[in-house]
């Protein structure tokens, strides 16, 4: 570098600005690198998946019943099963989660009683979803059912009832927590505003707080859909059975479960026919990975739709 | 070192200047306190910012609060309605009668609040339509009937000086509008339930001169109905609009006199004096 270029272009970048530049560019790739590593694993076993099940998949494959042992037919008896899992589930989840989420949030004093209860929600999201399924057993069907039984004077088998329960125990946290977080966005200078014209907490609640926080709450919520539809550790001992006779047309089609007797559901329809049967075709396995999977993306992709749509309203 | 305010200085102090205020005068002869402060003490955590505060307020006056900033001003407000119980950490020793009822002893705190319009510096529009926000607080009292509500909301904008701007998009959110009309909305919610009292804080500091002056003058109206706590910084803004002004520094009072005494020449306090005029330092 002489006097002259300076002269020509008294902008020209330094050796320092160069070499600065490189490693900028540098470690902007690199990163890039890392995304693309935990991205390109999934978008390959989503091609992988799809393209081994497209044999089998069809509207056809949705609606029939699985046939000798899942090797022919379709899946809509685990299907359906998954379903009322997961509406059973929300039912408990969602009403006892929203409101813990609400009394922590906005009634409860700050101290060491409420940081106790939110290190225990904290510490209950990360327990593992078998020693949910062991709790479910030992607090749902070996506790509570004969007691239901001897109480109704019907027999209450392990079955969508306690399975329920179970996966709503281990979805309560992360119910709780995207509530609190909900909650937390809306400003505090709302509330406020409305204790200053003698509102109580309740109506402030309601009139304010909810309507305003409703997206991050029902994302929550929806997030925990696909939890529900997807393990297979909780509800091992606490209600999903492999095979359950289905009827193949009316309305028993449509409610083959009743509460308190075992039902069949996706992930463990996917358990077991993946590494309990032999000769099972490769394309049903696919298949039924395919559907489960194509479930829980539809789902999530409402999610991110109607949080996309809520945030759109957004009121301030 | 101050006792309640007698009557006896307030009305001479504004005696001259005030004419309009019919009611004012019997209620102040019976010597009876709107607002009694005794002995109050605030605290955030360990600090101190109010120390042992007392005096008393007439019904239907207006009292102007000056002072520096951290002199403890906002905390006094938010003793007259308890919301100092939503700030995290703080208390405060001593009582407040309202009308004779001590704020301390209330079980239901927004009873209080009701009777209480409270308008803060920071403008809050409630993430509601323009109607919705001034209705918020009478339809939480019960009211559903339209035509009762389009009426307390016309009122209420009216008196805040925001009719005329918004009075064709009543359905627009609150919080799109501007800071200073999101300010006059603020005191319009405020006024909505026709409190007593009505304390502001600092309400002037996003609105325009001209609109100042025409809600300094609904405030005069206001005053026959109500009896106003003013805090403000702008000293004239109490000397125009105050009876007796109340000048609080580093939570202490250090002078509360009439009006016409803060602004003379020769106030109690040597300190008024300076601050009143700027040289305070």
């Amino acid at each position: 570098m002489n006097a002259d270029t300076i002269a020509i272009n008294p902008f020209a970048a330094t050796d320092l600005e160069r070499r600065k530049g490189r490693r900028l560019s540098r470690n902007k790739w690199l990163m890039f690198g890392f995304c693309a590593v935990l991205v390109l694993p999934l978008l390959g076993i989503l091609v992988d998946i799809f393209v081994k099940a497209a044999p089998v998949l069809s509207l056809d494959y949705l609606w029939a019943n699985p046939e000798n042992k899942g090797k022919a037919g379709g899946i809509w008896a685990p299907l359906v099963g998954s379903f009322y899992l997961v509406i059973g589930s929300l039912l408990f989840v969602a009403p006892v989660g929203i409101l813990a989420g609400i009394y922590l949030n906005e009634y409860a004093r700050e101290g060491w009683i409420n940081r106790t209860i939110g290190i225990t929600v904290t510490s209950l999201a990360g327990v593992p979803s078998i020693v949910h399924g062991l709790f479910g057993l030992g607090a749902f069907v070996l506790v509570m059912l004969p007691a239901l039984s001897k109480g109704t004077g019907v027999r209450w088998e392990a079955g969508l009832l306690t399975a329920s329960l179970t996966i709503a125990v281990m979805n309560l946290p992360v119910v709780i927590t995207s509530t609190r977080e909900a909650l937390g966005a809306v400003p505090q200078s709302f509330r406020e505003a409305c204790w200053n014209l003698g509102a109580t907490r309740w109506q402030t609640i309601r009139t304010i707080v909810l309507p305003n926080s409703f997206s991050g709450i029902l994302t929550g919520i929806i997030l925990v859909v696909s939890r529900a539809a997807g393990e297979t550790a909780p509800i091992l001992f606490t209600g999903v059975t492999f095979f359950k006779f289905v009827a193949d047309s009316g309305w028993a089609k449509l409610f083959p479960y009743t509460p308190g007797e075992p039902f069949m559901a996706m992930s463990m329809h996917l358990n077991i026919i993946s590494n309990q049967i032999s000769r099972m075709p490769e394309s049903m396995k696919y298949g039924s990975a395919a559907v489960l999977i194509a479930l829980i993306l539809v789902v999530n992709s409402f999610a991110i739709a109607l949080r996309v749509w809520l945030r759109a309203r957004k009121r301030w | 070192m101050h006792s309640t305010l007698h009557p006896e200085d307030t009305k001479n102090g504004r005696a001259a200047g005030i004419q309009s205020r019919p009611h004012s005068h019997s209620s102040m002869l019976n010597g009876d306190p709107h607002i009694e402060f005794r002995g109050v003490s605030a605290f955030y955590g360990s600090k101190q910012v109010l120390k042992n505060i007392s005096f008393g307020v007439s019904r239907n006056s207006v009292i102007g609060i000056i002072g520096p900033a951290n002199s403890g001003k906002t905390t006094l407000l938010k003793t007259i309605n308890r919301t100092l119980d939503f700030v995290g950490g703080a208390k405060f020793t001593g009582d407040v009668l309202v009308g004779g009822d001590s704020v301390q002893a209330m079980s239901d705190p927004n009873q209080l609040r009701r009777r209480i319009g409270m308008v803060f510096p920071l403008p809050v529009g409630l993430p509601l339509t323009i109607w919705e926000n001034v209705a918020f607080a009478p339809r939480r009292q019960g009211i559903t009937d339209k035509a009762r509500l389009d009426e307390i909301v016309e009122r209420c904008l009216r008196q805040s000086v925001l009719w005329d701007e918004v009075k064709d998009r009543l359905e627009m959110l609150g919080t799109r509008l501007s800071g200073g009309q999101q300010q006059r909305l603020t005191l319009a919610r405020a006024l909505s339930l026709s409190p007593e009292i009505l304390c502001l804080d600092e309400f002037s500091i996003a609105i325009d001169p001209v609109t100042t002056m025409r809600i300094e003058d609904v405030l005069k109206e206001l005053r026959k109905t109500m009896t106003i706590v003013l805090v403000t910084n702008l000293v004239q803004q109490a000397r125009r609009l105050a009876d007796n002004v109340l000048f609080l520094w580093r939570g202490e009072i250090i002078e509360l006199s009439s009006t016409e005494v803060v602004f003379s020449d020769a106030p109690k306090d040597r300190r008024t004096y300076d601050y009143v005029n700027g040289i305070f330092g």
